[in-house]
């Protein structure tokens, strides 16, 4: 099961260690040899095919379109397919910050996004609230009220950070079994564990 | 100063005078509406530039900023007391300046202050079931009795007005945002048009939008309220992430306000180095108000053209200010770290190509048939609508008003420059953002003159360790790059100030959705929007 990705070596990667026992947790029962072909081949398809929900809230929303500019072009690595309807979309990425007004919201786009769904926070006031967690109507990190996939620090992080961002999730997209034993299911499991009064509401 | 106090008195006797950095008229609750009207029609006072909602601890009130525009842009303070602090009221004035409509709105749901005859009393920014009102010194921070609530807010289309009656009670008279069997369609607060998470719902008769209802607070971030808590420098950076097109801007002004209140002289290089950012920060809106407009209307191309130069404006940013956005630069007293050794070279490039990159747009954009049938004679604003709604910056210049701050209240060096204030008189959403293409050579001339005539010098004044106001209030505007953007503090001597009040240029823009795309078609009202160029963080603070 292949987590590489093109031009990168994996010493461009920080965090090794849990790639690396994500990997091993899937392969401890072994792989069907059929099953795990087609894996491969649909995780190398939807890796390489990102399509991201536009949710720009503030700052971070404006360095996602330089990222989708010429400079920075993400239509190198297949992202540039920016959806402005969650059905079309293959994950989010919160760009600036969810208040409590806008937590209904996020969370209904959330569900209506099509499995198997991804979520990225980027930016300081997505990963934890930011300069503005102390206030009396901001969710104080997206994790709160979302199951997240990638953290993005930074305020605003720099087109490079969102990239490298969007690579952690391509690896750990290419490590998934789409069939049988599929991440998102244990993900989900994990996140009702934690809040379990959630249960019921996603669907 | 001693001339305008006697007009004052001739109108309203009962008048008392603070002196501060503008002269303070002290009005009584019940006189209010009363002053108001001959203060706009006798005295000239056209422009309602702020309305700052207060809690006193004792008692709660509104100040208001008066701007008359025919007497040199003069500003004057108005103190407006509530009568009784718990169950506060105060006349509103919606009927005398248009603009105020969505600030009481504003008061109401920070302070809980009533306003008598306003049409639409409304929460603005907070969910319609919040409890409580959060800028009032005396709100329950508890997170128990607001948490983050996953069920949908419920539409609210209930609102309701309030009155005097001949006791002096006040009196609620329901009203209803839209009619019973009107078709109304909602747009937002996730939609790639908006600009970010605004909301409108718009009531349709066929295709063509009878009423906009504005539906604001989905990044509303209580900034002011935070500031409360903070001391002046750590408070300075949030005027990076209200506006963060115009992070300069906002930030110069914030510093300004201070620095006013504390008597620092700043040094000529930082007040050129400050003067110099923030046109480039204009120049770097404007271009990417261009690409969003093109791509608004569906021209991506154009979006590509307008980031290829804003990207050079930036990598300017990021060789003296170590970011691409959110630059944190300016502090109280200058500037925080001196110029890159490369600006000068960068700059003269940028003022080199942009001349002949913005013929290239007018080619690919402006004369395209298509942009102007989609922008020309659409979303209509008179210039009186632009006095009385407050609209500032390119927007309200597109509607031939002539509101530039840079000329009005000079400050930095902007007195010693040579600089056109664009103007034009089509009143509809390609003079908006024609003045946006014209802005851009005006900043390239600024820099053109400056570029080369940077004083040596400190970047910074000696400020003392711990930045304590004295007590008073100031009010500080400057030309942020959507129109005129203010600063209110209040300090009652302590190093936090005891509030903070920004008065956004967006939050003003918004406020003419309703009456810019009333009878046009549904598809225009993204245009207008696009050609108004709002940020919502800005609104929403």
């Amino acid at each position: 099961m292949g987590v590489s990705i093109k031009s990168m070596s994996r010493d461009d990667f920080k965090n090794n260690d849990y790639i690396d026992k994500l990997v091993e947790e899937l392969n401890a029962t072994g792989a069907n040899v059929m099953v795990g072909k087609f894996d491969d081949l649909i995780n190398w398809g939807v890796a390489n095919s990102l399509w991201p929900l536009c949710f720009g809230t503030s700052c971070c929303a404006i360095e996602f379109m330089s990222l989708g500019a010429a400079r920075y072009d993400m239509a190198r690595f297949g992202f540039e397919v920016a959806r402005n309807s969650p059905r079309q979309a293959d994950y989010v990425m919160v760009q600036g910050t969810i208040v409590h007004r806008m937590a209904p919201v996020m969370r209904r786009l959330y569900e209506q996004l099509a499995e198997p769904k991804y979520v990225i926070a980027c930016g300081g006031c997505a990963v934890s609230g930011g300069p503005f967690k102390n206030s009396y109507c901001v969710v104080p990190g997206v994790d709160q009220i979302l199951p997240v996939d990638v953290y993005i620090p930074g305020c605003p992080p720099r087109p490079e950070a969102m990239f490298y961002g969007l690579m952690q999730l391509q690896r750990k997209i290419k490590v998934q079994k789409f069939f049988g034993g599929v991440n998102r299911k244990e993900k989900i499991e994990e996140f009702f564990a934690e809040h379990p009064e959630e249960r019921g509401q996603i669907g | 100063m001693s001339d305008l106090k006697d007009k004052i008195l001739k109108i309203y006797p009962a008048a008392t005078f603070e002196e501060g950095d503008t002269l303070q008229v002290n009005v009584v609750e019940k006189d209010w509406l009363g002053v108001a009207a001959k203060l706009k029609n006798d005295l000239g006072f056209d422009v309602l530039t702020a309305l700052v909602g207060m809690d006193w601890k004792e008692s709660v009130g509104v100040m208001y900023y008066l701007t008359a525009t025919g007497r040199d842009w003069e500003v004057i303070t108005v103190k407006v007391v509530a009568e009784d602090r718990d169950n506060a009221y105060i006349h509103s004035v919606t009927s005398l300046w248009k603009v105020a409509n969505f600030q009481e709105r504003e008061v109401y749901d920070m302070f809980g202050i009533k306003f008598i005859g306003h049409p639409d009393m409304r929460r603005f920014f907070l969910r319609n079931d919040w409890v409580g009102h959060p800028l009032r010194k005396d709100y329950d921070t508890n997170p128990e009795l607001n948490p983050i609530r996953l069920e949908d807010e419920q539409n609210e289309d209930d609102t309701r007005s309030y009155s005097l009656d001949d006791k002096g009670n006040v009196v609620e008279t329901p009203g209803k945002v839209f009619e019973e069997n009107e078709y109304v369609v909602n747009i937002g607060p996730q939609h790639p048009s908006t600009h970010g998470v605004m909301r409108f719902r718009a009531s349709l008769d066929g295709e063509v939008v009878k009423k906009v209802d504005v539906v604001s607070g989905y990044i509303h971030r209580g900034i002011e309220k935070l500031s409360e808590g903070l001391t002046y420098p750590q408070i300075l950076h949030f005027t990076d992430r209200m506006d963060y097109m115009s992070a300069h801007q906002n930030r110069h002004c914030l510093c300004m306000c201070i620095e006013k209140a504390l008597g620092i002289e700043v040094p000529r290089r930082a007040q050129v180095i400050r003067t110099m950012m923030d046109e480039l920060m204009r120049i770097s809106s404007h271009l990417l108000s261009f690409g969003c407009t093109a791509m608004d209307l569906g021209a991506t191309t154009a979006f590509f053209y307008g980031f290829r130069e804003r990207e050079m404006v930036l990598d300017i940013f990021e060789k003296t200010c170590g970011a691409r956005m959110s630059m944190n630069y300016n502090v109280i007293g200058g500037v925080i770290a001196d110029l890159h050794a490369d600006f000068q070279k960068d700059v003269k490039e940028l003022i080199r190509i942009m001349p002949e990159r913005l013929k290239e747009y007018h080619t690919v954009f402006s004369g395209n048939i298509i942009a102007k049938n989609r922008l020309v004679g659409v979303g209509h604003l008179s210039k009186e609508d632009a006095i009385n709604y407050d609209i500032t910056g390119p927007s309200g210049r597109g509607s031939n008003w002539s509101c530039d701050c840079r000329k009005k209240h000079p400050y930095a060096v902007y007195n010693e420059v040579q600089f056109d204030e664009v103007l034009m008189d089509g009143c509809d959403s390609y003079s908006r953002y024609m003045v946006r293409m014209k802005e851009i050579e005006q900043s390239c001339r600024i820099l053109e003159q400056l570029v080369d005539n940077i004083p040596e010098g400190d970047i910074r004044a000696q400020v003392p360790k711990i930045i304590k106001l004295p007590a008073g209030h100031w009010y500080q505007q400057v030309e942020a790059s959507r129109g005129t953007f203010g600063v209110y503090i209040e300090s009652t001597g302590e190093k936090n100030p005891f509030r903070v009040h920004f008065q956004s240029p967006c939050f003003n823009l918004v406020g003419v959705m309703d009456l810019t795309c009333s009878g046009y078609m549904i598809a225009d009202l993204i245009t207008i929007g696009a050609a108004l160029d709002f940020v919502i963080p800005d609104i929403d603070r």
